[in-house]
């Protein structure tokens, strides 16, 4: 175990020596929000999949498929197609029209006020829930990770905490991109050896891992009993299973083109051409890690087993486990390390899209009308508020303790970005006639359609009986009203609806309208694009 | 907006980035009038809504027949089934619309060049950096 320990402190101590470089180097608003927009095309598509392969993706995916079989995977399928809504649709207009953040983009045609007023909120819910959950998993799993070592949850979630406070606070955007480049590289060699290492437990032959698949094993009820896990339904069963994959992925293909802290990224860049190759580079690194979900899921089930797993720290623990059984501890601790630099590098990037959004749209551009007052303003404001997000989301998680049902708040955090964000970015890119009306409308009511269905979902509301487990608690104990899991297939049209509506109720604006021919030429062309700046 | 311009020091997208507008208010119209703008988003809207159609009615031809017909889906195709194998082509198929678009965009990028040389003949266009 204190193999483990060291691997988190030898990972601590070089992304605290990235950060004081970062720190020396970068200096201004450019600098500290927008790593100067030098980023190179690989360095920001490694970048992206560092912010985007979360906690839940590494552990949680790994641990659904060890559980649920095929329908974990779908989860892996839909977050990678879901990077051509971001690649076809956002990525480009975003990094020619906009500046720091998804709201610069929306206020671009539209009154500013509103508009960056009612984005902020919901970069803010968006990214503060993900945070929670990550938050949450990070402090049970480093307890856990760290067993013996007298580490507890409350220890692991304020040093999670300080530590993205300290890369954020101290080292801007610089910092925040190399913490997730590095934490990329380790999660996709962690990734290669473990598939390799499954692989090679079947003798390198599809045949036997594929037949191993199809005959697993475990215990349900005291009874054993022997599944085929390539077999869909064994999550998502009837009669409301169907729409649940459905709205699932509405959710993950929208939702992903929506989410702050991936959108911010692409002003890291100097050109859109470079932002475009950047989405590509994710991609391929996205599809292979997801791809490889296989061997590490299904690997787990056949090697390990849900019966071990659920024994020793639960599904969560299925790639941690998996690396003991094929490795032992120095391959465990390995594993381990990465899922702390994973963990790190995603609230990173959260704590920075959700303090530079209040920074950038709610302090200077709502409550100071668009002016700083004195230089660098924005950026000492900006770190205030990385201080206070990272504060809050301690004390959140803290409060929640290590055993709450956290995983429906990445659900929320996806249906939100779906609901509220992706229309009227969309809208406001494409539709002439689109005003701010329309532009409150559709964050307002995505925004709320997303929190009312999840209150009412299965995630939230069901009966628990004595044997159900502590993280599976619901927390109003009443049968649910609305029957998905997931919102989206409701609640994103319903983000549209808004949009329309709120478009048609305002009455024309005719600034908007002018400035849509603006907009359109900046956003496909790249004239007047924020351009890189010198150090 | 406009007022917003007038402030001493505008940091918002009003800032820095509209700098050839105030000097120039019609230049933004006069790019869109050109004919290499207009070709520009033709190409660009012939590419993208096809794409995005194939590739949103592909993916969700995963969870349609996964959820509603389970049974055929996991007819056995080699060491795998139907439901794994068609999980794993929208990787492929995504690498690959991923691959056309980038390939596309070169052509797009070719019309903005244009765009910009265009400008910089004309005598208006000297804002230019």
């Amino acid at each position: 175990m204190n193999l483990t320990l060291g691997l988190f402190l030898a990972f601590i101590a070089v992304t605290l020596v990235i950060t004081y470089w970062a720190a020396r180097r970068s200096s201004g608003a450019g600098a500290y929000f927008a790593a100067s927009r030098r980023i190179s095309a690989w360095q920001n598509g490694v970048a992206v999949a560092g912010d985007y392969m979360s906690a839940a993706s590494f552990l949680g995916i790994a641990g659904l498929i060890a559980f649920f079989g095929y329908d974990g995977f779908m989860y892996s399928v839909g977050w990678l197609v879901a990077y051509l809504t971001v690649l076809l649709v956002v990525a480009e207009p975003l990094r020619n029209a906009g500046k720091y953040t998804m709201a610069d983009v929306l206020a671009y045609r539209l009154r500013p006020r509103p508009v960056r007023a009612m984005a902020s909120l919901s970069t803010l819910v968006v990214s503060t829930f993900y945070m929670i959950a990550q938050m949450v998993g990070a402090g049970a799993l480093v307890s856990l990770l760290l067993k013996g070592s007298g580490i507890t949850f409350h220890t692991a979630v304020i040093g999670v905490g300080i530590l993205m406070i300290v890369y954020v606070v101290f080292g801007g955007m610089l910092a925040t991109t190399w913490v997730q480049i590095i934490k990329a590289i380790l999660l996709m060699t962690g990734t290669i050896l473990l598939s390799i290492l499954v692989m090679a437990h079947y003798g390198f032959s599809f045949g036997n891992f594929f037949n191993a698949v199809q005959h697993v094993t475990y215990t349900v009820g005291g009874q054993q009993v022997t599944k085929d896990f390539l077999q869909p339904g064994l999550r998502f069963k009837p009669p409301t299973g169907a729409l649940d994959l459905i709205s699932l992925g509405i959710a993950l293909i929208f939702g992903t083109a929506g989410l702050p802290h991936i959108l911010v990224r692409f002003y890291t860049v100097p050109d859109a051409k470079t932002a475009r190759i950047s989405v590509v580079w994710a991609m391929v690194l996205i599809g292979a890690f997801y791809i490889m979900t296989t061997f590490l899921g299904f690997g787990a089930a056949t090697i390990v087993g849900r019966d071990f797993i659920g024994k020793n720290g639960g599904n969560n623990m299925s790639a941690p486990l998996l690396a003991q059984a094929l490795a032992g501890n120095v391959f465990f601790a390995f594993i381990c390390a990465i899922a702390f630099a994973t963990i790190l590098a995603v609230v990173a990037g959260l704590t920075i899209s959700a303090s530079t959004s209040f920074a950038h749209d709610f302090w200077t551009n709502v409550i100071h009308k668009g002016t700083e007052r004195k230089p660098g303003e924005e950026v000492m404001v900006s770190r205030v508020a990385a201080f206070f997000v990272g504060a809050v989301a301690i004390s959140i998680a803290i409060a929640l303790g290590p055993t709450a049902n956290v995983a429906f708040l990445v659900a929320l955090a996806f249906a939100v970005a779906a609901s509220a964000n992706l229309p009227v970015i969309v809208l406001s890119i494409f539709w002439k006639r689109f005003n701010t009306a329309g532009a409150v409308g559709g964050l307002a009511v995505g925004l709320l359609a997303s929190i009312v269905l999840i209150v009412i979902s299965p995630s939230f509301m069901g009966i628990d009986t004595a044997t159900t487990a502590a993280s599976a608690r619901h927390l109003i104990q009443h049968k649910a009203i609305f029957p998905l899991e997931n919102p989206g297939i409701l609640s994103v049209p319903l983000g549209f609806i808004g949009a329309v509506l709120g478009t048609f109720l305002g009455g024309r604006e005719p600034v908007a309208e002018h400035k849509f021919t603006e907009l359109q030429v900046r956003a496909n062309t790249g004239i007047g694009a924020e351009k890189a700046l010198a150090h | 907006m406009a007022q917003q311009n007038a402030r001493p020091v505008p940091i918002n997208e009003a800032g820095a980035a509209t700098a050839p507008a105030t000097g120039e208010p019609d230049l933004w119209d006069r790019v869109a009038a050109m004919d290499e703008f207009k070709l520009l988003l033709l190409a660009k809207v012939e590419f993208v809504v096809p794409a995005v159609i194939v590739f949103v009615v592909y993916y969700f031809l995963l969870p349609i027949s996964v959820g509603y017909f389970p049974q055929f889906m996991d007819k056995r195709v080699g060491p795998v089934n139907l439901a794994y194998l068609f999980a794993l082509s929208q990787f492929f198929v995504a690498w690959l619309i991923a691959y056309l678009y980038v390939r596309q965009a070169r052509k797009f990028d070719d019309f903005g060049k244009r765009i910009t040389n265009n400008l910089e003949d004309s005598p208006k266009g000297g804002d230019r950096p």
